[in-house]
Parts: C-alpha cells; structure tokens; sequence
C-alpha cells in the first residue's frame, strides 16, 4: 500500500484548526499553553468568528500566542490586559474579545485590572492559565504557588510566613456581580480536554449574551519550571494542585 | 458659525475631544485636571456621538485602555495630572513602542512626590524626553490660553494620527482651571468604520479578514531586528523635529534679551515685558508652543543679536537644558524659575532679569 492511499478524505481522524499557524511553538513539551491554545483556536473556527475576534496577550510565556493563532491581536503590558480588552471591547461591542493570561500576569501584577474590569461586568473572555510559577522568567514563586513549593525565588519551598498563601483568585472573581461564567478546569487528560473546550465555547458564546465577563480557568503545568518531566507534572498537579483549586464550575448565571 | 463660550480651560479639553470626532476617553480622577471627566461624563457624549467615557480603576488602567483604543485605529485620549502621569508612563512608552496614535493631556501640578495640587511646569523632562523606558518622543503641545485648550486638542490628534505617535498637550494648573473665553471648534463626526479603514487599515485591529492578521505589539527579541525599529522611530522624530516645530516670538525685533518661557508662564512674561519697557530694558519673548519639537533654530538664529536669554519656568530650571543646547554658549543662558505650585510675578521676573545679567 502506498502512502497516497492512506491520505484520504475519508480516513481523516484528526486535523489541526485552521486558525493555528504554522509557526513553531516556543513552549517546552509538555506543556499545557499548547493545548489550549489549539481549544481556542478550534473553538474560534467552530463559532465561525475569526474576523470578528481580538486576542489580548499578556508577558509571560504566552506573550507570543499571536504567533500561533491566525486572529487580530494586541500585545498587552504585563497584567493590563483586561484594561486592554477593556477599550476594545467598548468600541467594538460587536467583536469578540478575550485575553489570555497566565497566573503571574493575572493573579500579581494585573490584580486590579482583572478585579476592576470583571466587577464592571466587561463583555470579554478571560482564559486564565495557573501553573503556579513564572515560566518566562525561570521559574519564580507566583501568587498561585502552593505552599512548601520550591521556585528559583521560593528555594526552601514558598513558606507562608515569608511569601503569604497561595491566592485563589477565581474563588474572588467568582464573588463579583461582574462576572457571569466563572469555572476552573485542567488538560491533562482526553476528558479534561474536552471539558475546557466546552468552557471556552461556552465563554466565548456568553459574549453574545451581553452578561458580563466570562473567566475560564485552567489549571496547568510547567514541568520545565518545576523540574519534573511531563508525565510527573501531571501527576503532581493532580495530587497537590486540585486540592487547593478543585476543578468545577463556581458561577454560570 | 462658531460658537464663543466663557470656559474653563479643563472643561474646553472635555468639549473639543467631543466636538473633533474623539471615539473615546479614559481617565482617572486627580487635582487639578478632574473637571475634564466630570465635564464629559456631565455632557454624556455617548449619547450624543456615540463617544465611550469611562473612569478607569487608576490611570496605569486608563493609559492601557487608551492602548487598547488606539490599537483599533480609534482616536483616543485620556487626561491626568503630574503624579498620575508618571504612573501613565509605562503604557505611553508601550504605545511609542508600537506606534500607536493618541493624545495625552497633563495639567501640570508641583512635585516631586505628591507634591501640591498648585501650578507647576516641572514634568518638562518627562513630557520632552520620553518619559518611560527606551528611546522615544511624544509630540508635546503647550497652550499658554483657554483658546489653545482647544485648538490643541484637535491638533494633537492630527499629529499624532499623521506620525502614529503619541501626542501630549502639557498645560499647568493655571492653565486648566482659569477661565477665558474660547472659541470652540465646529462638529466633526466621528470616523466611520470605512473611514477607520481608509486611514489605518494598514494595522489596526479590525478584526481579520481577507488580510493577514494585525498584531500590536512593542516586543522583538532579536536585537538586530529592535535596532532596526529604533532607527525608523528616530527617523520619524527626525522627520517631526524638521516639520512641526511651533513657536511665537513677541517683541523680538529690537530686543537685547529674550524670555523664553511656554504656557501659563509665558502670559506672564508679558507684562513682565511691558514693566521692563517701561524702564528702558528691551526684552521680548520667544514662546516655545511645541516643546518637543523644541524650536532650537529659531532661539540658535537669536544669538547673533541678543545678549542673553532667561529660561522662565515653574520648575527648578528643566526647559533651560534644552536653551542651552541651542545656544552652544555663545551668549549667556539663565534661569529664573517658582517651584512648589508658587506662581511668579510679573515684577519679581524683571527683578531676576536685572539680577543675573547686571543690567
């Protein structure tokens, strides 16, 4: 059987969206920006919405996600994202508009802007991804970082005493009449997978809805950062993160 | 027919931005410039030209909004005062950085710090010389009137939208808060979608379609590629600097010494003009009305006639560098300066004018 053979129409079983570039991913194997980047991408593609959606990237490892998903974007500054999104969306109330944040950007430096524009109801996607470290920048303590966790800035384990607790940040957000869909999820199994992209497709559907600020978080890994490899970060995430942000919807109104 | 209003110089900025097309404003409240989003939020623009209004959580979210606008190729601005537009410059220098369009207004007050709430011109430096991180320029605009509130309003926006560059109107305390009267500028509809198109379809975020994508941003990581960025920004401050150079010189043909001084003070430079006439001295004033560009040629051109010149500004000497510069020491350069939110006379002006060159 030749190889010609085999490339059919009808044997298709997987097909990456048509909205994620060619373009060589910068992200350590393993890693989850990846995939939910391909959720977005596909979940943009299915809703049949590229021309009407503007991406807001943060600083941090996902700065350069306008490289991999064929949309309009503007790269924020560290943390103002929201603020970003925020213009955007009040000039373009007809456009889709979310930001892509990991927990550094969103949690620390961006605290008031993401309070601010999900207490004021901003008709914008939020995806929040919480590796519990700063990944660009090598591996330093994030807001999210569990206790007893070593980083490069946490190398005894992050002791609440000296670096305060880990802050759960969609558990606040979830208290604010802003926000209409707020829900936490992983990607570290097939089923898991398909669960956040229901929740991305669900955000992103909300925006029609004129409800508020739809904040979808994913609780990931960062095996570079935290030294391990991909399989025992998952395991990791599973046997220490869950426990302090257990996975489940907390508001959909 | 134009319409001739009694106005606050703050509130002026709120009506111009309205009547010039301005699609929206974000601001953050702080003495002595509040009246511009109280003028604006009283006005209800949105209503009227469909112009969002929003105050922001802090001005670092009031300039990113702004980022976020003029990503979309939309004309906005937002408005503070000295301690708020400190925090302002980091999304001004990300806005240099990526070229994008919008104005800046700061009504001066006293610092450093908190400082006071009363007139000053000591944000000079972080207004001409960038301000944030990197090499930048923004076009800086000073109305020394009501009237110029807003005529440079108007004009910020035409230059910052002709270079992509952030534009700033720097006025002072005295500035925003007198009233004079001021004729306003007719209605220009906002831009419409099309229009948007037409003049920054190039770039700005529309949303994808039979296009490649349009991404905003400052960052590249290779330093060859960034150096070749910085060179087509300095080209186009070379550009401004040979094109919108603004100035007005008053009383200069037969004068022995000239004032150099821009805004608020420069109005009192001319009765400082006057009471030195009057006792035989013969000054004049040049008024820098762009600050950056500065008009070096115009005060370089001077040096052949005059015998000094005397930098007049609310601020420990900031503006005097850049006289200096333009000089190149071939007459003598003072500075004379109220700092603190202090105002200075008219008479204790002639009285420094007399005291540093021994006239």
């Amino acid at each position: 059987m030749e190889l010609t053979d085999i490339i059919k129409e009808e044997n298709l079983v997987l097909k990456k969206s048509g909205l994620l570039t060619d373009n060589v991913m910068h992200y350590c194997p393993g890693c989850t920006h990846g995939v939910v980047h391909k959720l977005i991408a596909e979940v943009i593609e299915e809703l049949g919405i590229q021309d009407q959606t503007i991406g807001v990237s943060p600083v941090g490892c996902s700065v350069f996600a306008y490289n991999y998903i064929d949309i309009d974007w503007a790269e924020a500054a560290h943390g103002r994202a929201p603020a970003v999104a925020t213009a955007i969306n009040r000039l373009h109330p007809e456009k889709y508009v979310f930001t892509y944040q990991g927990d550094g950007d969103l949690a620390s430096i961006g605290c008031a802007e993401i309070m601010h524009a999900c207490n004021r109801g901003e008709n914008i996607v939020v995806i929040f991804i919480n590796n519990a470290i700063y990944g660009m920048t090598g591996g330093q303590m994030a807001p999210t970082t569990l206790l007893g966790q070593v980083t490069a800035t946490t190398p005894y384990g992050r002791d609440a005493k000296l670096n305060g607790f880990p802050m759960k940040i969609t558990e606040l957000l979830a208290q604010l009449d802003g926000t209409c869909y707020v829900t936490r999820q992983s990607a570290d199994t097939p089923a898991a997978v398909r669960k956040t992209k229901n929740a991305i497709k669900k955000a992103f559907q909300n925006t029609r809805l004129q409800k508020g600020v739809s904040f979808v978080e994913v609780v990931g890994t960062c095996n570079s950062g935290w030294k391990m490899t991909p399989v025992d970060a998952n395991k990791w995430m599973r046997d220490n993160m869950f426990a302090k942000y257990p996975l489940g919807d907390m508001k959909d109104i | 027919m134009a319409e001739v209003k009694l106005m606050k110089g703050n509130e002026v900025i709120a009506e111009t931005a309205i009547r010039c097309g301005c699609d929206g404003y974000f601001g953050y409240p702080i003495t002595p410039q509040s009246e511009v989003m109280e003028t604006l939020m009283l006005r209800k623009p949105w209503e009227e030209t469909g112009m969002v209004v929003l105050q922001a959580e802090s001005e670092v979210a009031a300039i990113n909004m702004v980022y976020g606008g003029a990503s979309c190729g939309k004309k906005v601005m937002t408005s503070s005062s000295s301690p708020g537009i400190s925090l302002k410059q980091e999304g001004i220098t990300y806005i240099a950085g990526s070229e994008l369009p919008c104005l800046v207004v700061d009504v001066m007050r006293g610092g450093p710090g908190l400082g006071t709430i009363q007139p000053s011109q000591s944000d000079y430096f972080q207004a001409t010389k960038g301000g944030g991180h990197g090499d930048y320029h923004l076009i800086v605009l000073a109305p020394a009137s009501v009237q110029e509130m807003s005529d440079f309003v108007v004009l910020g926006f035409d230059l910052a939208f002709k270079y992509r560059n952030p534009a700033m109107v720097l006025a002072d305390g005295v500035i925003g808060q007198m009233m004079e009267k001021v004729v306003l500028p007719d209605y220009t509809p906002r831009r419409t979608e099309e229009e948007i198109e037409k003049q920054c379809g190039d770039w700005a975020l529309t949303g994808k379609k039979n296009r490649n994508r349009h991404v905003i941003t400052s960052l590249e990581l290779e330093a060859p590629r960034q150096e070749v960025f910085n060179e087509k920004l300095q080209r186009k401050y070379r550009e401004i600097e040979a094109n919108e150079v603004r100035y007005e010189m008053i009383n200069c043909e037969d004068a022995e010494y000239i004032f150099v001084a821009y805004g608020s003070t420069a109005r009192i430079c001319q009765k400082s003009i006057q009471l030195a006439r009057e006792a035989g001295i013969k000054v004049g004033l040049l008024r820098p009305i762009t600050l950056y560009p500065f008009p070096m040629k115009p005060i370089s051109d001077l040096c052949g006639r005059v015998k000094g010149f005397l930098s007049v500004e609310m601020s420990a000497g900031q503006m005097v560098e850049d006289v200096r510069l333009a000089v190149e020491g071939r007459v003598k350069v003072e500075h004379y300066g109220r700092m603190g939110g202090v105002v200075p006379t008219p008479e204790e002006i002639v009285v420094a004018l007399r005291e540093k060159f021994s006239i």
